[in-house]
């Protein structure tokens, strides 16, 4: 069992690996993983991250002790922006892990009940949370809620489930005439035992999948949300509020702007590359 | 003959389709099934046997027309009927490929029955009743830890036959269980299924197109077309004195290899036309624009059944009593 369990995995690297890019993506996504949960412990100026003021060293350029500079204040970006990678990577992880499951279970009802009015109800909301474009419909639930982290996650949320709902929906939706769910319903088997476990394996693979690609975007939505002032509040570090200080000061204080920016695209780009690397490990073609 | 275990009696299966049309899947069909008993129910596809397969199990409920299963009524109960009675209606499907569930092993395929029907047991006697499928079945112990992928058709078709055998059934429905296998693994399945039936007196309702099969296999044979019965006979019988236009054009079209099973065969007849959609049945017999010997009344008026030997029905207006 224990050897099975080791080709398993040897196997799924096997996989992974083929591509020598997606290699670079998962030391990416480790590299954050380890910077975030290190974060005060490892940055030059922990007390930085916080409410931390020095006017003697205020809008320094990079330099030896501050090598992506110092902002408004003389706090050290480059603390400040390792300091941030917790929250950011939380959000993305917490926001998936809470709309996945809604989607799922949304989906996997309409879908087994597919043609019923429940169908209808749940497949139709979903469609109207898919036509608002999401970055509107984000911005406004942040706005009238107050401005904090809690309340951003809420927001991307709220309109990130319709698309485990739509993937759920497709393949509950086509697995309810296979044989084996037919089996089930006949002999007498219930529902929860249907879906958690003859249909949520079949989802598995491509809801992870869809997961570990998405988390780059969340990323990109929370930065956008805090850029527009409704994420993590001051003087807690975050990606987005930093850049859009920042850019008050373009191009004389780039550092500001440039530095943090330049983390947002390498997390990005990181996790696309580790959910490409998932997608070809776990077979699904998510295109 | 022996206890009828299930009565089907004027049978009738209608859809509605979205413009008006209705479709008569199952047009008024009685059946007989002893205890221990197969009966064969022959038809070309489109005939109308997987619904009548999908009304037994209760996927769908009857429209017309009476199920008695051990006394019983179960024509309009659908899902709805007793889990003792779900457990002891069992089919196995024509697909082995979409029997099991590609995620889960076998041995998990094969508790879900268990876990419905035998509340409370525990996972060694679990692990135990799964080998004692396996082995009834004749595969060896070590599938339980495999996956579907990993395994041939005949072999996934024999899990599917476990796994009905899970519940302690006495009526099965085989609906088409060999036509997706290779000839070889046909015959050994067959014969699994014989030998099974023999040892835990089952009683099996085998639906095929494949009427040479029936010949080894069943002890009734019933021909339907079109949703309606045309003949229903012993097998023997069935084989010797074919009666029916529609019977006898099935039985020559059977390819044989050696001369003797050719005398055995009806004069050729070749089939022409092809089964006309069930939205639209002809008017009088559903055969009689295929048929070779029409007669004026076959157009206008649809025959009945009727008895021309002990056990032998024929529904044809070539043997009117007159």
């Amino acid at each position: 069992m224990d050897e099975s369990w080791k080709e398993t995995l040897k196997r799924s690297w096997l996989k992974y690996s083929e591509s020598k890019i997606t290699v670079l993506g998962l030391a990416i996504v480790a590299g954050f993983v380890f910077l975030a949960l290190l974060g005060e412990r490892i940055v030059p100026y922990p007390e930085h991250i916080g409410s931390f003021v020095d006017f003697a060293n205020a809008s320094g350029a990079p330099s030896g002790a501050h090598p992506f500079g110092t902002d408004l204040i003389g706090r050290d970006v480059l603390s400040r922006i390792v300091g941030s990678f917790r929250n950011t990577l939380l959000m993305g992880v917490i926001v998936l892990c809470i709309s996945a499951p809604i989607g799922f279970m949304v989906g996997v009802i309409a879908g087994y009940n597919k043609g019923k009015p429940v169908d209808t109800v749940l497949m139709r909301l979903t469609d109207i949370f898919l036509a608002i474009p999401p970055l509107v419909l984000a911005l406004a639930i942040a706005s009238v809620l107050e401005p904090n982290m809690t309340n951003s996650m809420l927001a991307i949320t709220v309109m990130w489930w319709p698309w485990y709902a739509r993937l759920a929906y497709g393949v509950s939706s086509s697995l309810r005439t296979e044989n084996y769910i037919i089996y089930a319903e006949l002999t007498g088997v219930k529902l929860p035992h249907i879906i958690f476990r003859e249909i949520l394996p079949n989802c598995l693979s491509s809801m992870l999948t869809k997961m570990t690609l998405d988390m780059g975007y969340v990323i990109i939505m929370g930065a956008t949300l805090s850029y527009a002032g409704l994420g993590e509040q001051a003087p807690k570090p975050a990606l987005g509020s930093m850049i859009s200080q920042g850019v008050k000061y373009m191009p004389e204080q780039w550092w500001l702007t440039v530095f943090p920016a330049i983390a947002i695209i390498v997390l990005v780009l990181g996790f696309n590359l580790f959910g490409d690397g998932i997608s070809n490990m776990l077979g699904t073609d998510e295109s | 003959m022996s206890d009828k275990i299930l009565e089907i009696k004027h049978l009738k299966k209608y859809f509605a389709l979205k413009n008006r049309l209705t479709v008569k899947a199952v047009d008024d069909v009685s059946l007989e099934l002893g205890k221990g008993e197969t009966l064969g129910l022959v038809g070309e596809s489109g005939s109308g046997k997987s619904t009548i397969a999908y009304v037994l199990v209760g996927m769908y409920e009857a429209t017309e027309g009476d199920i008695l299963y051990k006394g019983e009524d179960l024509a309009k109960a659908g899902l709805y009927r007793t889990l003792k009675q779900k457990g002891e209606i069992q089919i196995v499907f024509q697909d082995p490929g979409s029997s099991l569930n590609p995620k889960r092993t076998i041995r998990k395929s094969l508790t879900v029955p268990l876990q419905v029907h035998d509340k409370g047991l525990s996972k060694p006697r679990m692990d135990a009743r799964v080998g004692e499928l396996l082995e009834a079945v004749g595969l060896p112990a070590e599938f339980a830890d495999k996956y579907p992928r990993a395994m041939g058709g005949g072999e996934r078709q024999l899990i599917s036959v476990a796994r009905a055998l899970a519940t302690h059934p006495s009526l099965v429905i085989l609906d088409e269980p060999t036509s997706a296998l290779d000839v070889s693994i046909q015959a050994k399945v067959i014969s699994k299924l014989v030998a099974l039936q023999k040892e835990l007196m089952l009683s099996y309702l085998f639906i095929t197109h494949d009427l040479s099969l029936m010949r080894n296999v069943a002890d009734r044979v019933a021909i339907l077309y079109l949703g309606r019965l045309c003949e229903q006979a012993p097998a023997a019988d069935f084989f010797e004195k074919p009666l029916h236009p529609y019977t006898r054009m099935l039985l020559s079209s059977i390819p044989v290899a050696t001369s003797e099973e050719e005398e055995l065969k009806p004069a050729k007849i070749l089939s022409t036309g092809e089964i006309p959609s069930p939205v639209n049945v002809p008017p009088g017999c559903a055969f009689h624009q295929r048929c070779k010997d029409m007669l004026p009344v076959c157009a206008a008026e649809r025959p009945v059944m009727r008895e021309v030997s002990p056990g032998h029905e024929v529904c044809c207006h070539l043997y009117n009593a007159n």
